[in-house]
């Protein structure tokens, strides 16, 4: 298995002339080469570089928590929300923290059903992210009702006063889709985990370690007859999560189509929001994937063929973001509300003008360099699209919400929204909690696939299977000279 | 305590080799017998004989039951126990209702999907009758195993050695242990 060269999949022309695919592999590892490399990471004593990060992000979640619980005890009055602003940085923040979580379901579930083989390597860790960055926006909403003490009056349960939850409200839709997207995404990212947590308990020496993976695993064994069930579990999960990943985000747009609110009220929102989703958790894990694979030294598994792959879709999802933001303006326009023009004019040149132009420029116009396979191939300039593209991404959703409420129908209502520190910290303590949250993940918990992986080796399948992919040339060579 | 085989162990390298003997031992009619993978082979479940599982129809149960839980939660709260008007929109109707019809078939099938998948395996399972085993251990890293257990009635220490060994399977051997272990070997081959 060793001794093979790298595999690449071969097509060929009518003419003869033939494109070699780049491995999705580098470096040509053995099945043992995997483990070991994936169980050195969890084995290996902390660095203290990496310690001294973690300490750093943990003190960010910290002072984000603290400003949380101050906001429980004072009340929301400390932050700047006023009379026609009443959605201010929180729904913001749940909507950005949501929106990121959606690359990881797209990962691992529409390209799996796609069978796009790449998305093995980054799977695992856009995943993680899709969890942790749901966990952070699920607390905007929960703080944002002023008494979260009464949170667990948005779920229907009976009660003294008989009571039900409204059912008509899109508001309610959300509870349930993000609670829904959380459980199904934890499920998924699970399930995916056991054969390799299983790999990592019967190779790492740390007893507790041992002990930890052991439990967690569950006792898979790597039978052959679970493996039967187990895929068929993992692509109806993956059947179940894509219509999932489509839905959350477009209920989420649903809390502002209900509204009658000009700048909210349009039937484009669901798309778009997802659309917007993905193109920002794309921009995200690269964010983080870029630093990972540098950090645990995982070149060879996490390639450039898998950055220029996401690079393309955060260029595609990129213009159809664009498209979408052309699209409300010339809407707005063409269908004679003078309320809805306005709304949009005064996007573009009010109050708000800086916001909405630092989100067409983040959004629309630095992805563009993703068109040269030059840039899209260069580490620095990837790293700071995808910076970029966040910002943006949050300004959208910071622009669709403050400009759509501060000048609204009647203009003795007007007004302008600025945060408070309070809200600019809670916001920065979500980072803090995410990023320790993906520090831990990418110390103690298999970062890659292991199994995934090992799957897509070259000769990793018997020649005669008939799924749907062409044997590797090699083999073919070889089986004829045997 | 006296020692009795629990199974006989071959090891294989080559995925094409693992493939041909999985075949070859449920052709022979052997019927309690295992193949341990780091990683799912494409073809092996059907060259050992095992049947298509039937864990989409539990997935499918559990969406019916999601989609049915989720019109009646939103039909008999709204629309029989309290009637609240709100905004003069109907009580109960299917239009509103859809995100929460989706959502909870998506969240019971993903559910039942999982605790189906657990109870077909039999998993968590604490403890394996070959977790002793050196060549077993290895198989979540990178060795493809073949076990056929004792039970099994056609299992014969020296024929069955004969068949793993003429199939290209190295380090053959008959993994022991003390105990009775025919009770507990039910649990790992059906």
């Amino acid at each position: 298995m060793s001794t093979t060269t790298a595999v690449q999949t071969a097509h060929h022309r009518s003419d003869g002339v033939r494109f070699e695919r780049e491995p999705l592999v580098l470096g040509n590892p053995t099945l043992h080469d995997i483990t070991a490399k994936i169980a050195s990471i969890a084995e290996d004593k902390p660095t203290p570089k990496y310690l001294l990060a973690l300490s750093f992000t943990a003190a960010i979640a910290a002072w984000g928590v603290g400003c949380i619980l101050y906001t429980i005890l004072t009340g929301i009055g400390v932050w700047g929300l006023n009379n026609p602003i009443g959605w201010g940085w929180d729904i913001t923040n749940f909507v950005f923290w949501i929106g990121i979580g959606h690359a990881g379901t797209l990962i691992s579930a529409i390209l799996f059903l796609f069978r796009q083989k790449w998305r093995t390597a980054i799977n695992r860790s856009a995943e993680a992210m899709t969890i942790f960055a749901v966990i952070c926006a699920g607390l905007f909403p929960l703080i944002h009702v002023g008494r979260i003490w009464f949170a667990y009056w948005l779920i229907p349960y009976p009660n003294q006063m008989q009571m039900w939850t409204n059912f008509r409200s899109p508001l309610e839709w959300d509870v349930f889709a993000v609670s829904t997207y959380l459980t199904v995404s934890l499920i998924f990212w699970f399930l995916g985990m056991v054969p390799d947590l299983a790999t990592l308990r019967d190779v790492v020496k740390n007893k507790v370690a041992k002990r930890l993976y052991g439990f967690f695993s569950l006792g898979w064994s790597g039978s052959m007859r679970h493996w039967h069930h187990y895929e068929m579990a993992y692509l109806i999960l993956a059947g179940l999560s894509t219509p999932l990943v489509l839905s959350v985000h477009s209920v989420v747009s649903l809390d502002f189509t209900a509204g009658i609110l000009p700048g909210w009220h349009t039937t484009i929102f669901p798309p778009y929001f997802v659309a917007g989703a993905i193109f920002s958790g794309f921009a995200m894990v690269m964010t983080l994937l870029v630093i990972t694979r540098e950090v645990l030294d995982l070149k060879e598994l996490i390639t450039m063929k898998h950055l220029e792959n996401m690079n393309k879709i955060i260029l595609a999802t990129g213009m159809m973001v664009g498209y979408a933001y052309a699209m409300e303006f010339f809407i707005a326009q063409y269908s004679g509300n003078p309320y809805e023009a306005f709304v949009f004019i005064n996007r573009a040149t009010g109050d708000y003008a800086w916001a909405y132009w630092t989100m067409v420029l983040c959004n629309v116009v630095s992805p563009q360099v993703f068109w040269s396979r030059r840039l899209r191939r260069n580490i620095p300039v990837m790293f700071i699209v995808s910076i970029l593209v966040n910002i943006g991404m949050w300004f959208e959703r910071f622009t669709i919400i403050a400009t759509s409420l501060h000048h609204d129908f009647l203009p003795a209502s007007w007004g302008y929204y600025t945060p408070t520190w309070v809200e600019v910290s809670i916001f920065a303590g979500t980072i803090g909690i995410f990023l320790t949250l993906f520090l831990l993940f990418a110390k103690y918990i298999p970062v890659i696939a292991i199994a995934e992986v090992k799957a897509i080796l070259p000769d990793a399948q018997p020649q005669h299977s008939h799924h749907g992919v062409e044997a590797p040339s090699h083999q073919v060579e070889q089986s004829t000279s045997v | 305590m006296e020692q009795r085989p629990v199974a006989t162990v071959a090891e294989f390298r080559d995925v094409n080799a693992l493939v041909a003997a999985a075949r070859a031992v449920y052709e022979r009619g052997y019927t309690r017998f295992d193949c341990y993978t780091p990683y799912p082979v494409h073809g092996l479940d059907r060259a050992m004989g095992v049947r298509r599982t039937i864990l989409p129809y539990i997935s499918f149960l559990g969406g019916v039951t999601g989609l049915a839980s989720a019109l009646l939660l939103q039909w008999w709260t709204g629309g029989y126990d309290y009637r609240l008007n709100i905004g003069g929109k109907p009580f109960f109707a299917v239009q509103f209702s859809v995100p929460i019809d989706f959502e909870l078939t998506v969240l019971l099938c993903a559910f039942f999907t999982l605790f189906g998948l657990l109870g077909l395996c039999k998993l968590p399972m604490w403890w394996h009758p070959l977790q002793g085993d050196a060549s077993f251990r290895r198989a979540t890293d990178d060795t493809f195993v073949v076990a056929i257990f004792s039970d099994d009635p056609r299992y014969t220490i020296k024929d069955t050695e004969e068949l793993l060994r003429s199939m290209g399977g190295t380090n053959v051997h008959v993994h022991t242990a003390s105990a009775d272990p025919s009770t507990t070997l039910q649990s790992v081959t059906t």
